[in-house]
């Protein structure tokens, strides 16, 4: 076996590149193991390589280059009927001549399954999802939510080991997409089918996953499970994509171990974590999760750096409040406050003091 | 405030009920709406419909009979066809008066066409017999004028005829005028008719009144001064048969009393001869039963004929019949025409659907390029695509050439392509064929790729996935397509005119054949009527089994 494989890896992709044009490529030298029972997301900007991947894996893309194995076996010459994979499209993809029923029944008609077998699977299928009482309708008479639940069905029925999902709730409504994450979550976890979750919202890919692969521009940024990902994002790419994030660019000025001091651009000096720099002189990205902000200088570090501030605007959001700042030269940095009884309301032009634990901001590459 | 508990209509703040405010506050709307298509609606009333209407009106419009021989039909009416008894001398009597007329205003070979298309022979016998009227009358001139000079003076007639209180009956005469030459015969004749002389001679007050109105109103001619014709000699030679009229004459004191008493008194110079001796002498086919026979079934004003003829069966004395074996030609072609365009329908889907899929799975600049291919037949004449055939088609032509050169054919086999049904179907397959592929294209380029690949990624391998999932979404695009194609294959008349032969004709060169060459249009419109019926027929079962619904022109 080569390096990357491990007894664990039932999903693999080794040195996997995608060229369309032959002049560009979508993937690069894309190296991605998954163990049995895993729930992986991929999440990035539109363009970014996660689609193709899915697409490769589910064999309607072939790479240009590597190998994908799935439980072990080379797959990149397997047409994707007999791959076995289980796949719910982004528009859902339901066969709109059919019913509900016939759709489900499809992937075990090509099966070449008895009735009886199939009317069972179809129906046991169907009560999981909670729309045994549609099976006699047409994709067309139901509901978007009521769509997604059947093309999960679907892809659920033939009992498949792996199932891909290409942002399967991009088309539902905020109440239910929230409903719905957490529907495939537990039937993902409840069957133990591997997952391999295509999206771009990040709320969806941090409460839905095991594991999250941020891609940008063909490259994996950073793969981690959700909680590493938001408090130690790798790179400013990431520390951007995921979650609300402040940044400020300055250069460092010392390093001692994990704490380093930062001169801004925009004057003043403050305390990060080095996680990108290595040296004196260096140019950075700090970047620092808004609730992470302290404005009670009470409760920081005695010696810790602090930053002169002006409340630029101040938006009331119910259980937070939010605060827009003039820090050290940016204009649109964000701070959240919780709607606490004693929490104050920074009126606009109030000149505060700010400042932070050196390991909540960390000092990444200059981008 | 409305009282809501108030089971009546619901009212409107102004106390109105709110269905007629609604319908007040619509009315703009719709009026406006109609402006706006009213012109298109003016140009397709004028162009298309009223025409249209009008010629499927000839297909049972059979007034000929009955405008031009008025006389003749009523005088038939007790005439037992069937029995095929000798015709009672009246009928040739009213036939003269009739005929006389019809021949005056040249319009007796009209109705000798209109019946040689039930019955051969008769146009010529209408034709010969309307030269030759004048010698029917002119004994009868010939005795009146030797009996008393004065018959021979125009001015005498007319002193003799005038009078008052034959209105009726002079307006009676101007309506079968105006009905047998198809326009108005009005305007003032300078002629009155005398009541007293239309009692007692009933049938010379018809003809000289009839004379009165053609010489007044068609010739321009002032009636006092003019001869009248010789039918007037001859109806006062039908009136002074009648014994009574004779005797009425005896107590005449009216003007010319004294001339027409001369007249009886010598009765017994007049010609003896009868009226139907006189039409066999100038034709003896007068006496055939089947001629007189065909007068009467085709004499009612409206005749189920023309359709009959549509569909090989003729009218006969005992309703419709079949026609003979060999003059039965318009079932067959029907057939014909409805097999040839299935055929044709079949092969533009058969041709057709690959490159639609093709067009709509190609990304979209090369799909431009073969959409234009598509396209380019449009472009063309139809007449140069056709020729074009011709070229490729004969027995000469480059494909029967090509085939011989690669020793497919032998030569002396060379494949007969042209001037059959093969021919026909060729060509109109090629022409029909942006027909199927616009509509299938517009509809497969609305299915995502998606579902053919959520069938694979389900297990179904490609034609499972194309079959099951793909074909039945495309099915209204074939739907359409067909609709389209069948329909304007149904009706096509160039194409098969020019690579048709005999075999490969179709109706519609059969119906284009009556309107411009046989000149029989109310058999051409009952043969056209019958196409649109079983074009609104198909259209109509198509929509009770597939659905119209499910035909989409696009997206």
């Amino acid at each position: 076996m080569t390096t990357s494989g491990t007894d664990a890896a039932f999903v693999e992709f080794e040195r996997v590149q995608k060229s369309y044009d032959g002049e560009t490529l979508v993937v690069k030298d894309l190296n991605l193991s998954m163990p049995r029972g895993e729930f992986l997301t991929m999440l990035g900007p539109s363009g970014s390589g996660k689609t193709t991947c899915l697409m490769m894996l589910a064999g309607f893309e072939t790479a240009t280059h590597g190998a994908i194995r799935l439980g072990g076996q080379s797959i990149n010459d397997i047409p994707p009927h007999k791959r076995g994979i289980g796949m719910v499209f982004q528009n859902y993809a339901l066969f709109p001549h059919m019913t509900i029923a016939e759709n489900l029944s499809f992937p075990l008609e090509v099966r070449k399954l008895g009735k009886s077998v199939r009317e069972e699977k179809v129906k046991r299928a169907l009560d999981m999802v909670q729309m045994g009482a549609f099976g006699g309708r047409r994709p067309a008479q139901l509901s978007g939510g009521q769509q997604q639940r059947v093309a999960l069905a679907r892809a659920l029925v033939f009992e498949p080991e792996l199932v891909l999902m290409d942002e399967p709730l991009g088309a539902l409504d905020k109440q239910l997409r929230e409903h719905m994450q957490f529907e495939i979550t537990r039937l993902a976890h409840d069957l133990g089918i591997t997952t391999v979750y295509v999206t771009h919202d990040q709320t969806e890919a941090l409460t839905m996953s095991d594991r999250v692969a941020v891609f940008n521009d063909g490259v994996i940024q950073q793969l981690a499970p959700p909680d590493e990902l938001y408090e130690s994002p790798q790179n400013s790419f990431v520390a951007q994509f995921i979650g609300e994030n402040n940044t400020l660019s300055g250069v460092v000025k010392s390093i001692d171990g994990d704490r380093c001091i930062v001169e801004l651009d925009g004057g003043g000096e403050i305390d990060a974590k080095p996680v990108n720099v290595s040296k004196v002189g260096e140019r950075t990205t700090l970047s620092i999760r808004p609730e992470r902000v302290e404005i009670d200088k009470k409760r920081l570090h005695k010696d810790a750096h602090t930053l002169k501030a002006e409340v630029l605007e101040f938006i009331y959001m119910g259980d937070i409040f939010r605060t827009r700042l003039r820090v050290a030269g940016s204009e649109d940095f964000i701070i959240k406050t919780r709607n606490a009884p004693d929490q104050v309301r920074l009126q606009p032009g109030t000149q505060i003091e700010i400042g932070w634990l050196p390991e909540d901001c960390r000092a990444l590459d200059a981008s | 405030m409305t009282d809501t508990t108030n089971s009546g209509p619901m009212l409107a703040a102004d106390g109105r009920p709110l269905k007629q405010s609604l319908a007040r506050a619509l009315r703009r709307q719709k009026i406006r709406a109609l402006m706006l298509i009213a012109p298109l609606l003016i140009f397709i009333m004028l162009t298309f419909i009223i025409p249209i209407g009008n010629m499927l009106f000839r297909s049972v419009e059979n007034d000929i009979v009955g405008n031009t021989l008025p006389g003749t039909v009523e005088a038939l009416e007790d005439w037992d066809a069937q029995s095929a008894e000798t015709l009672d001398d009246v009928v040739f009597q009213n036939l003269f008066i009739d005929l006389f007329k019809a021949a005056e205003a040249k319009e007796h070979t009209k109705l000798g066409t209109r019946l040689n298309y039930e019955q051969t022979g008769i146009s010529s016998l209408f034709r010969t017999t309307g030269r030759n009227l004048d010698d029917i009358g002119e004994p009868y001139q010939d005795w009146l004028e030797d009996t008393d000079e004065r018959f021979k003076d125009g001015a005498f007639w007319y002193e003799m005829m005038s009078g008052s209180g034959g209105e009726a009956i002079l307006e009676e005469r101007r309506d079968l005028w105006a009905a047998l030459v198809g326009e108005g015969m009005a305007g003032d004749i300078g002629f009155t008719l005398s009541g007293e002389v239309a009692e007692l001679l009933p049938w010379t007050a018809k003809a000289y009144s009839d004379w009165a109105i053609y010489t007044a109103i068609a010739d321009e001619d002032v009636v006092a001064e003019e001869d009248p014709w010789e039918a007037v000699y001859g109806a006062l030679g039908i009136d002074l048969r009648n014994a009574d009229t004779v005797a009425a004459i005896a107590g005449y004191s009216g003007p010319g009393a004294d001339a027409l008493r001369a007249a009886v008194a010598n009765i017994g110079a007049m010609p003896t001869t009868t009226f139907r001796d006189a039409f066999a002498a100038e034709d003896e086919d007068w006496l055939k039963t089947e001629n007189w026979q065909t007068i009467k079934i085709y004499s009612p004003n409206y005749t189920m004929g023309y359709f009959l003829n549509s569909i090989d069966m003729e009218k006969g004395l005992d309703g419709a019949q079949a026609r003979p074996e060999n003059q039965q030609i318009y079932v067959k072609l029907f057939l014909r025409t409805l097999k040839m365009s299935v055929i044709i329908t079949l092969s533009c889907i058969l041709l057709g659907y690959p490159v639609a899929w093709i067009l709509a799975n190609l990304p979209a600049r090369s799909a431009n390029v073969l959409m234009i291919l598509v396209l380019l037949p449009f472009w063309t004449s139809l007449l140069v695509r056709t020729s074009a055939w011709k070229v490729l088609l004969q027995q000469q032509g480059v494909i029967n050439d090509l085939l011989v050169w690669l020793g497919f054919v032998d030569d002396a086999n060379r494949l007969i392509l042209m001037n059959n049904s093969t021919g026909t179907i060729i060509a109109m397959t090629h022409i029909l064929l942006p027909f199927m592929i616009l509509p299938l294209y517009s509809v497969m380029k609305t299915i995502p790729p998606s579902y053919l690949r959520a069938a694979k990624s389900l297990g179904a391998t490609n034609w499972t996935a194309f079959w099951r999932v793909y074909f039945p979404q495309s099915v209204p695009g074939i739907g359409a397509g067909s609709i389209l194609v069948f329909i304007l294959a149904i009706g096509y008349y160039i194409t098969p005119e020019i690579v048709g032969g005999t075999d490969g004709v179709f109706i519609s060169n059969r119906i284009a054949y009556h309107i411009s060459s046989s000149l029989n249009w109310g058999l051409a419109a009952a043969l056209g009527t019958i196409l649109l019926s079983v074009v609104l027929i198909l259209y109509w079962l198509y929509d009770k089994i597939v659905g119209i619904d499910n035909v989409k022109l696009g997206g």
